[in-house]
């Protein structure tokens, strides 16, 4: 569990990364490590040269305006959790990042490695698409943004180009009169989820659901959008019985095959009361948060 | 015993220096210019080799050897049968690199030797082998079926060893039976993990033709003994020394794995120190595994629950090989009726070979899957005969006048029939269940259930053979200069804190305090004779031993004490690291003047040693200074041999609350009664029961090794193989009983293993408990996982 040869850089500026990165097909950028060194050490991965681009100043800040939170990619996952500016401005990450590993892999792990190597059982991807997120990215060809929709192709694939890095995550700031929730269920606590599911949902006065955004990690090839579950809520009321519907309709959203440790029954089941718990707190949110 | 450290809760004394980080564990040995060893190890479950291809890598700058089966000489050889056994009449041990076939994944086949370990990473990848597949069978229950693959090709259906006993007359009692409970159990595989991995380094000095070896291993003497022999080496030409090493837990008492092996020959063929540490990958797949059986256990009773009788039949996976014999089944067999009378039991078992690792004892060693078998079974009958849990087990248990208890017939690992020595079994239930408050706890279960959550209680009797044969000894010595106590002893400490509580037993007896004493272990330059630490048996075998060594060096102690101060040794007192008269404190000598004294010098290299050079008053002028049969100092060797296994018990119980929607389990309290005879430190019990729960949880609910239908390892590293973490271990509540043994001075038992053995059942009796009302299947697998508690519960439903 010894890594094999590699050549190692640490460019000062997003310029130079992306110039390193095109310079040499087989380099990867190396962000926190938390992912990358261990694919090394069991030589899964066999690259030519790591980018570190830890050093670049400009990764490192948090912006927060009247709609959007920008988070540099060299920002660490830990650092985003205690950011009380980030808290307020949407409460949702903060709950989401305390279910991804355990603090000392925080400590090094960022948000945007961990969107970039797009796990399909990791947490921010979920996030990231029931936030309505989008990933700001620079490459060779110059820079552009892609929103979290069209993000995530399959397990450790995005829609990245060869050669682009990321440079920032943008999450929205939480809507007035929207409630939010992520629940997982790992077998271990800091675990992979075998299922998690994210929600935020928007009340009008009269306790309507005016949008619903759901969506899972754990379940399927990518984490994905529960398209028909939000249908079964956006537009009615949020009682009992549309959370029992869009359970369901989330249910059959499994797709991932049996494996050690979970079944794909017993993973339905997991969804179906992963997401009637997720939706009963992101309600009580909401109604708090109009309420006031 | 003037000072009383045996039962004080004194601190660990090896903490200060681990948790500074000045512990040398063996790669922390600086070795100058040291090779590095990786390992091309199989990655088919079962295969012939066609060819083994080395050349590129032999060709790399960096590698200084490559070496296959035929590069061996004389260490091409099947590696010891370490415990034979007549049962065992189909053995098989393996090479230390594969020659023609390979029988698991992870099995060496080439060694590579190189500058460091990453580009001997780089090399094995350059060796090219080609093998041809074969069929194999993964399943315990298929491949003992006729016509099953192979792992031995001239092994039928892969049994090993197939072995019957029996005590008392079991056909009568299951003739005579009024009622029939039926199981079928089994227990999974696990694995011991310890944090840090196997580890091997070895120089060879060709001037004084010395081979020194650091090896990670629970049995250094063992080793050295296998080392010279098998390299032909003298016994005093090879040093086997086992530093800090970082847990064992049965996993490193293997002799030999190949590179145990393989490093020392390299030393010496390449005339360059070389270092192999085992990586976890390696560890996963090369190491020793444990657990799973499948038993089929019947008990006999009458309709009050007593119990006449035992049948058990199981299947043992031994894996590819059985170099340590049958000792796992051999204790699970003579476990099996537990803490109950059951005066009439037949028990019989078969050792499978499966194309995986090798199977050799990991703590607990047979006792969970024992232990899992009887307490499933004693909560079946109890629930056919409508009595409770806990009645059940009271009618049962063997009563305090009952002991000793014979089970004549069963042959326990140490060769001799099963003799319970002392207990309170009773007693040990009884506060179990007033410290649980069952009425209080039944009201709680009620109200939860009012609200929708399951509670439930776990509860599981175990019993543990411990502190087995042959023997240990001590060589205990005060130092004239230091006035220190130093101890030696033959077996090895993988961080249990061996040496706290042999210093306490030695302390006592010298008046010394426990942080004077030196204890060295596991180095066969200060002692060669004994045996190794496994079958939780340290305290008990080399901690009487010590303590018997230690009361022969008081002796003299009191002897020359008593000539230095002209009085009689009945008035002396020895304490605070003296002597003195009794109510005259003045009149002392330390224990340094006292070694300094009872040595005859010739130089006056300090102070005290003027006292006992030629020309000194004291001295003896009238004639040698030693008189016939003396010798200097004040030191003694002695042994103990342990007539048979001492018998630990306890009871543990816990409150689970199950999530029926998740399927999972949460610990509201977890309860250990237990006894382990006197208790030297209590905190190291606890933290020996602590650690024990910490890995019985791991194969209660977590822990199982995978392989797929081709015999891959599935989830060989602590991502996929779940190994609790702090997060998941409950805290225990711990009650402690002393029933001394009468079987050795100390009056002590083991309890090294005790902690993990009934966790499985708690888990299972637990969970059962608490979905009882929503008519939950039964439990009889453990590792007990969410998946399986939602099949229990009836699987998905279509609502
Ligand atoms: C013990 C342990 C437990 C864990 N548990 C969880 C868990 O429960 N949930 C979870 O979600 N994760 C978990 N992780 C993973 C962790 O969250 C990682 O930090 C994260 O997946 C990657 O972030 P990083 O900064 O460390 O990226 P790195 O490891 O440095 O990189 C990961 C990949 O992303 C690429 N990359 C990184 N940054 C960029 C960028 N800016 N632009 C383009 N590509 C980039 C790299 O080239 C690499 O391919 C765990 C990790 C460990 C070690």
């Amino acid at each position: 569990m010894k890594p094999p040869l590699f050549d190692y850089v640490t460019p000062e500026s997003v310029e130079e990364a992306v110039a390193a990165r095109a310079a040499d097909e087989d380099s990867v950028f190396l962000a926190g490590g938390q992912s990358l060194i261990p694919t090394l050490n069991f030589r899964i991965a066999n690259p030519t040269m790591l980018i570190d681009i830890s050093r670049i100043a400009a990764l490192k800040g948090i912006e927060i305006s009247d709609t959007e939170i920008t988070i540099g990619a060299m920002v660490r996952q830990r650092q985003i959790e205690r950011d009380s500016g980030v808290e307020r401005a949407n409460p949702l990450l903060r709950e989401v990042l305390h279910n991804v590993a355990h603090t000392v892999v925080r400590n090094r792990g960022t948000l945007a490695g961990s969107i970039a190597h797009a796990d399909a059982a990791a947490e921010s991807p979920a996030m990231l698409l029931a936030s309505g997120g989008s990933v700001e990215v620079r490459g060779p060809g110059g820079g552009r943004r892609i929103e979290a929709d069209d993000l995530f192709k399959f397990h450790l694939t995005t829609s990245l180009e060869p050669g682009e890095m990321i440079t920032a995550v943008r999450i929205p700031v939480l809507a007035p009169s929207t409630g939010w929730a992520f629940k997982e269920f790992a077998r271990r606590r800091g675990d992979y989820a075998l299922a998690g599911i994210c929600a935020l949902v928007t009340l009008d006065d009269s306790g309507r659901c005016t949008s619903a955004r759901l969506s899972a990690c754990g379940i399927a090839s990518t984490a994905l959008r529960l398209v028909k579950a939000e249908q079964e809520l956006s537009g009615g009321m949020l009682d009992e019985a549309a959370i029992v519907r869009a359970a369901k309709a989330a249910r059959d959203a499994v797709t991932a095959a049996d494996d050690s440790q979970a079944s794909t029954a017993y993973r339905r089941h997991l969804v179906d009361t992963l997401t009637r718990r997720t939706l009963a707190v992101a309600k009580t949110r909401a109604e708090e948060r109009s309420a006031r | 015993m003037s000072t009383a450290m045996f039962g004080a809760r004194v601190q660990r004394l090896a903490d200060a220096r681990l948790v500074r980080g000045e512990g040398s564990f063996i790669d922390d040995i600086p070795l100058e210019g040291a090779l590095h060893v990786a390992f091309v190890r199989s990655p088919f479950a079962r295969a012939r080799i066609l060819s083994i291809d080395c050349q590129a890598a032999r060709e790399m700058e960096s590698v200084a050897a490559v070496y296959t089966c035929d590069d061996l000489g004389s260490l091409d050889i099947l590696m010891p049968l370490l415990i034979p056994h007549p049962s065992l009449d189909q053995p098989r041990t393996q090479r230390p690199l594969a020659r023609g076939d390979v029988f698991h994944v992870g099995q060496p086949v080439a060694m590579v030797v190189a500058l460091d370990r990453y580009t001997a990473e780089d090399a094995i990848r350059l060796i090219d082998v080609d093998y041809e597949p074969l069929e194999v069978e993964l399943d315990l229950q298929a491949a003992v079926a006729d016509g099953a693959p192979r792992v031995h090709e001239d092994v039928a259906n892969n049994v090993a060893a197939h072995f019957v006993q029996s005590t008392g007359d079991p056909d009568g009692a299951f003739a005579r039976a009024d009622h029939i409970t039926k199981i079928k159990v089994q227990v999974d595989r696990s694995t011991a993990a310890p944090l840090e991995c196997r580890a091997v380094a070895a120089r060879w000095d060709r001037v004084s033709g010395e081979l020194t070896v650091w090896d990670g291993t629970q049995a250094p003497i063992s080793v050295r003994g296998g080392l010279a022999s098998i390299l032909g080496l003298d016994e005093d030409k090879v040093r086997v020394t086992a530093p800090d090493v970082g847990g064992g837990f049965g996993q490193k008492v293997l002799l030999f794995y190949p590179d145990e092996l393989l490093v020392p020959f390299a030393a010496m063929q390449l005339g360059r120190p070389v270092k192999y540490i085992e990586d976890r990958n390696e560890n996963f797949i090369g190491s020793s595994q444990e657990r799973t059986q499948i038993h089929e256990l019947e008990l006999a009773a009458t309709k009050d629950g007593e119990v006449l009788g035992l049948r058990d039949s199981f299947l043992h996976d031994t894996g590819a090989f059985i170099p340590y014999g049958i000792a796992i089944a051999q204790v699970a067999s003579t476990s099996i009726a537990g803490p109950y009378r059951v005066p009439n039991i037949w028990v019989e078992f078969k050792a499978v070979y499966t194309p995986t690792v090798t199977i050799t004892p990991y703590r607990g060693c047979g006792r969970p899957q024992a232990c899992f078998a009887i307490e499933r079974a004693m909560d079946k009958l109890a629930d056919e005969l409508g009595l409770d849990r806990f009645e059940v087990r009271r009618r049962n248990l063997i009563r305090d006048e009952d002991f000793p208890y014979r089970r004549d017939g069963l042959m326990f690992a140490d060769g001799l029939a099963v003799e319970y020595d002392s207990g309170q079994y009773g007693r040990a239930l009884d506060m179990m269940a007033e410290h649980i408050d069952l009425d209080g706890f039944a009201a709680e279960q009620q109200e939860a259930r009012a609200e929708g959550r399951y509670l439930g209680l776990g509860l599981g009797f175990y019993v543990e053979g411990t502190g087995l044969g042959p023997y240990e000894g001590s060589h205990i010595r005060i130092h004239p200069i230091t006035g220190k106590v130093y101890v030696n002893t033959g077996l090895s400490c993988q961080g249990q804190g061996h040496e706290t509580v042999f210093a306490q037993v030695a302390a006592d007896q010298l008046g010394v305090d426990a942080s004077d004493v030196i204890v060295v272990e596991g180095d066969t330059a200060a002692f060669d004779w004994g045996v190794a630490t496994f079958a939780s048996r340290a305290a008990v075998v080399s901690g009487n031993a010590i303590h018997k060594a230690a009361a022969k060096v008081r002796e003299q102690v009191l002897e020359a004490a008593s000539n230095m101060l002209e009085a009689a040794k009945e008035d002396l007192v020895l304490e605070g690291g003296k002597v003195f008269v009794n109510g005259v404190p003045d009149m002392a000598a330390t224990l340094a003047e006292i070694a300094t004294a009872s040595n005859p010098l010739r130089y006056a290299f300090n102070e005290a040693a003027k006292t006992s050079t030629q020309f000194a008053p004291a001295s003896r002028h009238d004639g040698p200074a030693l008189g016939e049969g003396e010798a200097p100092g004040l030191e003694a060797t002695d042994y103990y041999s342990p007539p048979h296994a001492a018998w630990a018990y306890g009871v543990h119980a816990a409150i689970i609350e199950v999530d029926p929607d998740l399927c999972s389990i949460t610990f509201k309290r977890y309860i250990c009664v237990h006894d382990c005879g006197r208790m030297i430190n209590p905190t190291l019990v606890e933290g020996q029961i602590m650690g024990g729960i910490a890995q019985g949880v791991g194969g209660a609910h977590y822990e199982r090794i995978e392989f797929d239908e081709e015999g891959n390892p599935r989830n060989a590293n602590f991502m996929d193989f779940l190994m609790p973490y702090a997060t998941e271990v409950p805290h225990a509540e711990i009650l402690h009983i002393e029933t001394p043994s009468p079987l050795n001075p100390l009056g002590v038992k083991g309890v090294g293993e005790a902690g993990c053995i009934p966790v499985g059942q708690v888990v299972a009796s637990g969970v059962a408990d608490a979905l009882q009302p929503l008519g939950i299947g039964p439990l009889e697998h453990v590792p007990l996982t969410p998946d399986m508690i939602f099949t229990a519960l009836g699987g998905e439903k279509e609502e």
